[in-house]
C-alpha cells in the first residue's frame, strides 16, 4: 500500500475576526490592487499518509480546531 | 497544600509561578514528559510557549504526557490553574470552554490590566472580595477569548465568567471582555492575566497572591 499525497486547507470559521486577513486587505490598495474584499488568512498542511480515510479524525482532533476553524482536505489521487 | 507546577519544553513563567505558590503552601515542580503528579492537591499549568506554540498555542502540549495524568486528575475534581498557556493549553486539551485567538491587534501586548472580579463564589477566588479590582499583568500574542454565541450565553448565565478586563481595558478583543473563565465542575480555572507576576508590591502589585491564597485556605479535594 502506497503513500497518498493530501493537502489539508484550514481557515478561520465565517464570523470570527480574523486581523491578520484584515491587515492583508488594508495593505493591498496601498500597492494599487482595489477592489479586493473578505480576506481570510488560514494555513496549509502538506502531507502523505498511508490512510487517508483517517484525514477526517485527524483534523477534528489535531490539524484543526473545530470550534473555531474550518478545514477542507484534499487528496491527489495519483500520488503525485 | 500541596502546589504541582508543570514545565513544558518552552514554559517560561514556571519559576515565577512556583516561587507564588511557595509563598502560601509547598511548590513542586512537575515535568512534562513524565506520567507523575507527585500526589499534588492543585496542578498549575504555567504560561510560555510549550512546544513552541506550533499548528496552535497550547495544540501539541496537550498531548504531552503528563496531561494524561492532569485529564484525568482535573476529571476527578482536582483543581488545576490554567495560567495564559496554560488556558490556551486547557481549552485545546477540552478541560476549559471556549478557545484563545490571536489578539485583534495582531501584536504582543505586555502591560499592567485592570480586571473585575465577576465570580468571587470559587475555590481560586474566595478569599477575594465580589466586585473587588486586581492589577495583573497580561503578556501574550494569542488571548483573545472565544465562545460561539449559544456557549458564551451558557457560560454568563452559570457564572463561569470569573474575570473580566475592566470596562476599556480589553488587551486582545476577547468576547465580553473576558479573561478568565472557570470550567462547569468549578475546578478548572483559566485565565491569560499572569498572578504569578504579581505577588509582591515590590513590582506593583500583590494582587495576584489572592488566587493562590484562596487555593491554599481551600479544603483539599473538595471539588468546588
Amino acid at each position: 500500500m502506497g503513500v497518498v499525497k493530501a493537502r489539508v486547507l484550514v481557515r478561520p470559521k465565517a464570523g470570527i475576526l480574523d486581523p491578520q486577513g484584515a491587515a492583508v486587505e488594508r495593505a493591498l490598495p496601498a500597492l494599487g490592487f482595489e477592489g479586493v474584499r473578505d480576506v481570510r488568512v488560514g494555513r496549509l498542511i502538506e502531507l502523505d499518509v498511508a490512510d487517508p480515510a483517517r484525514l477526517g479524525e485527524m483534523c477534528e482532533r489535531l490539524l484543526a480546531n473545530p470550534l473555531i476553524e474550518d478545514y477542507e482536505v484534499l487528496v491527489e489521487r495519483d500520488g503525485g | 497544600m500541596k502546589f504541582g507546577v508543570i514545565s513544558f519544553p518552552g514554559s517560561c513563567d514556571d519559576v515565577d509561578a512556583r516561587l507564588a505558590c511557595a509563598r502560601v503552601g509547598e511548590a513542586v515542580a512537575l515535568w512534562h514528559a513524565d506520567h507523575d503528579l507527585a500526589g499534588v492537591d492543585v496542578v498549575v499549568i504555567p504560561g510560555g510557549f510549550s512546544y513552541g506554540d506550533y499548528l496552535r498555542a497550547g495544540a501539541i502540549a496537550r498531548f504531552a504526557p503528563i496531561m494524561t495524568e492532569v485529564i484525568e486528575f482535573a476529571r476527578e475534581g482536582g483543581r488545576v490553574m490554567a495560567i495564559c498557556n496554560g488556558f490556551q493549553v486547557c481549552c485545546e486539551a477540552g478541560l476549559l470552554p471556549g478557545a484563545l485567538l490571536t489578539n485583534v491587534g495582531r501584536r504582543f501586548v505586555c502591560r499592567q490590566v485592570t480586571l473585575d472580579l465577576v465570580n468571587a463564589d470559587t475555590a481560586f477566588t474566595r478569599g477575594l472580595e465580589p466586585g473587588e479590582r486586581l492589577s495583573i499583568p497580561v503578556k501574550h500574542t494569542t488571548g483573545r477569548y472565544y465562545a460561539p454565541p449559544e456557549l458564551l450565553d451558557r457560560l454568563e448565565a452559570a457564572g463561569q465568567v470569573v474575570l473580566r478586563y475592566a470596562p476599556g481595558e480589553n488587551p486582545n478583543g476577547s468576547l465580553d471582555d473576558i479573561a478568565g473563565v472557570i470550567n462547569e465542575a468549578g475546578n478548572v480555572f483559566g485565565l491569560m492575566p499572569h498572578p504569578e507576576h504579581a505577588v509582591d508590591p515590590l513590582t506593583g502589585s500583590s494582587d495576584g497572591l489572592g488566587l493562590f491564597a484562596s487555593l491554599a485556605a481551600s479544603a483539599v479535594g473538595a471539588g468546588v
